[in-house]
């Protein structure tokens, strides 16, 4: 069943001197529970279809449509993880995962019931009362992760949510992330332009083309998890993945040349 | 010796250095007494203010009085920023109002707050009022207007409405602006209680130390001076505390 369908959405800017065509004539649909990878260089609209689908951006055409309901703004039905951690710096970690209950008027007990509940599945507990300024990077995702999985959003955007990270907590926070997924049956949507991470975490992979975003390739991926990322079937998809992706990021530095 | 020692000792080195030189001079009949009295001629001057009783009455008058003019000040300041920190159009109705009457300093009120108030409490409030009010408005202002979009977006998705969103993310987020305009406020609120006690009322330290000139009692007006410095510390000293509590999640107090 389809949970969330993209409409021919086409999105462009209106700069002062010239428009530039995000997006173009999107359709994509994703069922319910799956996990869906936007692979693209920068500049694709991955981040643009993104922010779509989360209500922060209105599209110029075209609609979108999550569990029968048209996206007309932002709201807690579709959570988003930021590639900048954006927890609340004046709050602790305690608080900011318990925000999303506090404004839907949560009563106390069952807050601090999910909140203490969350801190041991993403192994916060420690850091409970600690503020976001004494976390690292991967530590304050999970408190992003978290702040979601307490308003129990059933789709979860992601921006590039681990690109700022090394590449061993990188690889613990997808594992995480994995189980989670598996745990919750939650609907992912997760943006990237690492061809492996795609590879690593998704059922499927959509890469897009460079200026105007169009879907380049549906790829459905079958590979049963904790995948292999030095395994043959592994390799051989990074490769055909890989070359579509160079082809649009060819594009895009040609694009950079000119100085556009 | 531990180096926050060694620290205390240098910090006390120089004004222990002036303060013999200063009353060495003194002593050497090198000035009038009414020109620069001896610094243990400020002391015994100060003691005797305080034992009259009257210096408490002075402290706590001026201490009134920046206390009143400056909530009422920054208690004006402080919606009104956030409302044109946060709406552009209430921003373009306000701000050309504040850019004309910002420069203008409190002094310059002083004759229309006498004819407006008369002589007494109510100018001198009125005029502190004025100073503290600029500060804390422009930096709420600014405050809000530079709150990062990003927690913004994220409360809107996690399902802040208007309301939690200006209690929960836009006021703590601009807090370190606003303490910054509150302190701001708080030192012109202090320079502005000395000034307006000089001419509308007839106690506090500004009062005093005019009055001290009247007789040229150079040791009060000098002891009235220190003590106003004493008090600006300890003031400072107190928002400092408020600011390390306040903005304990802040970044920029670490180290």
């Amino acid at each position: 069943m389809e949970y969330i369908s993209i409409n021919n959405l086409s999105k462009t800017f209106e700069g002062s001197e010239r428009s530039v065509a995000a997006l173009q004539n999107i359709n994509l649909s994703l069922s319910q529970g799956e996990f869906v990878c936007l692979l693209g260089p920068s500049g694709c609209g991955k981040s643009t279809l993104l922010n779509a689908i989360a209500g922060f951006i209105q599209p110029t055409s075209g609609d979108i449509i999550v569990n029968g309901q048209p996206v007309v703004g932002p709201g807690p039905d579709r959570g988003v993880v930021f590639q900048e951690y954006a927890i609340f710096p004046w709050m602790t970690v305690a608080r900011n995962i318990a925000f999303g209950l506090e404004i839907k008027g949560t009563g106390d007990a069952e807050i601090r019931e999910r909140v203490d509940a969350l801190l041991d599945t993403l192994g916060l507990r420690e850091f409970r009362d600690r503020f976001p300024k004494d976390l690292s990077g991967g530590m304050r995702q999970r408190v992003a992760i978290a702040r979601l999985l307490a308003i129990d959003s059933p789709v979860m955007l992601m921006d590039e949510p681990f690109g700022a990270l090394d590449a061993l907590t990188r690889r613990t926070l997808q594992d995480e992330l994995l189980r989670i997924w598996r745990k919750s049956g939650k609907t992912i949507l997760f943006v990237t332009h690492s061809i492996e991470e795609s590879l690593y975490l998704s059922n499927r992979i959509v890469v897009m083309t460079y200026r105007p975003g169009t879907i380049k390739r549906n790829q459905i991926v079958t590979m049963a998890h904790p995948r292999d990322p030095a395994g043959a079937e592994f390799n051989d998809l990074k490769r055909e993945l890989g070359q579509l992706v160079m082809e649009e990021q060819e594009r895009h530095t040609r694009d950079e040349m000119k100085g556009e | 010796m531990p180096s926050g020692m060694k620290s205390l000792m240098r910090g006390i080195a120089m004004p222990l250095l002036l303060l013999i030189v200063w009353e060495s001079v003194c002593r050497a009949g090198l000035v009038s007494p009414i020109m620069l009295p001896s610094p243990s001629a400020i002391v015994i001057k100060w003691l005797e203010w305080l034992r009259s009783g009257e210096l408490l009455v002075d402290v706590l008058g001026s201490l009134g009085r920046v206390t009143g003019g400056f909530l009422l000040g920054a208690g004006l300041a402080l919606p009104l920023g956030l409302f044109m920190g946060s709406s552009p159009r209430t921003y373009e109705y306000f701000n050309p109002i504040i850019q004309v009457l910002r420069p203008i300093p409190p002094i310059a009120w002083i004759p229309m707050s006498i004819l407006w108030f008369g002589l007494g409490n109510p100018p001198a409030i009125f005029l502190i009022s004025l100073g503290a009010f600029f500060p804390v408005l422009m930096n709420t202002i600014s405050g809000v207007q530079n709150v990062d979009s990003i927690y913004l977006r994220a409360a809107r998705n996690l399902g802040a409405g208007r309301s939690a969103m200006f209690r929960r993310v836009i006021l703590p987020a601009a807090t370190p602006y606003i303490l910054t305009g509150i302190r701001i406020g708080i030192g012109t609120a202090f320079i502005v209680v000395i000034v307006s006690e000089m001419i509308a009322v007839n106690n506090g330290l500004g009062y005093r130390i005019l009055e001290a000139r009247e007789f040229m009692w150079s040791d009060k007006i000098i002891a009235g001076m220190v003590t106003i410095g004493l008090l600006g510390l300890a003031i400072d000293q107190m928002m400092n505390a408020l600011n390390t509590y306040l903005l304990r999640w802040h970044r920029g107090l670490d180290s």
